[in-house]
């Protein structure tokens, strides 16, 4: 007999900040510990609230870094010079602190099920961190999974013990600098980047783009260009607020 | 980022906008289907353009650039206006066997 799934409006709650660690130069990482968390599936975000003591409130979205099998939800955040937001959560927010949260929302930018081929994911800077809770699934995924990854520098590299570990063909695109003794190319993202690093269109790959909106528009044009179709193409912009990659 | 057209930054996803809609809706819209009135493109809501730094979120067909849906809410209560959306489909859940 069908179960009827529950349906409920989500709503904010408070969640306990257990730890915030330092990730890079520039991104924290906080785990909470949300009272009524039902798991979520690597892809998902969750939005945070800030409420000012006069009622001023501001909210922003944060993708979420951990798999679904540990305990509670990561964010990786990164801080923006001019980040009303991200300026607290990286610089004034404590373990013990507690946080509002709503979630996990979106089942749109998610790990393609079923996984009928090859995933190809590509972030321009903190725009991997939705990838850092879908690449554990990789090894069991039985179709290649390739990650191009395109940040400034070594010390930028967000979840490269996840990554590391993951199954995952990673490819790093530095932008700026390579890691001490690197000889590969130095410099962004482009359509020969793509052509060379990514599953060829002929292999009809899920794809799915991550980072900031000018990242991803010219990542999604490239790919269109590459033969790519657009419908296998799912993106995730988050702005143009963060530095480019 | 320094771009000539901020439009395009201050662009997101309809993904973005499923939080603030599951103050309303029981159903995470993020894959809900919808068809613009203007030009009859049917994409999820996650496939859609977001402008979300408006008075309301402004979602706008991916196709077009018509308005489809426009989502506000404060102290004073929700808002929503969906004259630009011929149809919006949500797809039965997953049933489990039991």
């Amino acid at each position: 007999m069908a179960r009827a799934a529950v349906r409920r409006r989500l709503s904010w709650q408070p969640a306990e900040v257990v730890a915030v660690r330092r990730e890079t130069p520039r991104a924290w990482r906080l785990a909470l510990r949300p009272p009524d968390w039902s798991g979520h599936l690597p892809g998902q975000h969750v939005d945070i609230r800030l409420t000012a003591p006069d009622g001023y409130t501001a909210q922003r979205s944060y993708s979420i870094a951990s798999p679904p099998d540990r305990p509670g939800v990561e964010l990786v955040v990164e801080r923006l010079v001019d980040g009303e937001v991200s300026t607290y959560l990286t610089g004034e927010l404590r373990a013990g602190d507690q946080i509002e949260l709503r979630g996990p929302i979106g089942g749109y930018f998610v790990w393609p099920d079923p996984v009928d081929a090859p995933v190809q994911m590509i972030a321009g800077g903190s725009g991997v961190v939705p990838f850092l809770g879908m690449v554990a699934r990789a090894t069991d995924a039985g179709v290649p999974v390739r990650l191009l990854y395109s940040a400034r520098n070594a010390d930028d590299v967000i979840g490269r013990d996840e990554l590391e570990r993951s199954g995952t063909a990673v490819t790093i695109a530095y932008t700026r600098a390579g890691p001490p003794g690197w000889t590969g190319p130095i410099g962004r993202v482009d359509a020969t980047v793509l052509a060379a690093s990514t599953v060829a269109a002929d292999a009809r790959p899920h794809v799915l783009v991550c980072g900031p909106t000018a990242f991803v528009e010219a990542v999604t044009g490239w790919l269109t260009d590459l033969g790519h179709e657009p419908g296998r193409i799912r993106a995730e912009r988050f702005g143009g607020m963060g530095d480019p990659p | 980022m320094s771009s000539p057209d901020e439009t395009v930054d201050r662009r997101l996803d309809g993904n973005a906008a499923a939080g603030p809609l599951a103050e309303l809706f029981t159903v995470d819209l993020s894959v809900a289907m919808m068809t613009c009135g203007g030009c009859l493109n049917r994409a999820a809501l996650g496939a859609h353009h977001l402008y979300p730094d408006g008075p309301a979120l402004v979602v706008r067909c991916p196709a077009c650039t018509a308005v489809v849906l426009r989502f506000a809410a404060d102290r004073s209560g929700m808002r929503l206006e969906m004259t630009g959306t011929r149809l919006l489909t949500v797809a039965a859940p997953p049933t489990t066997a039991g």
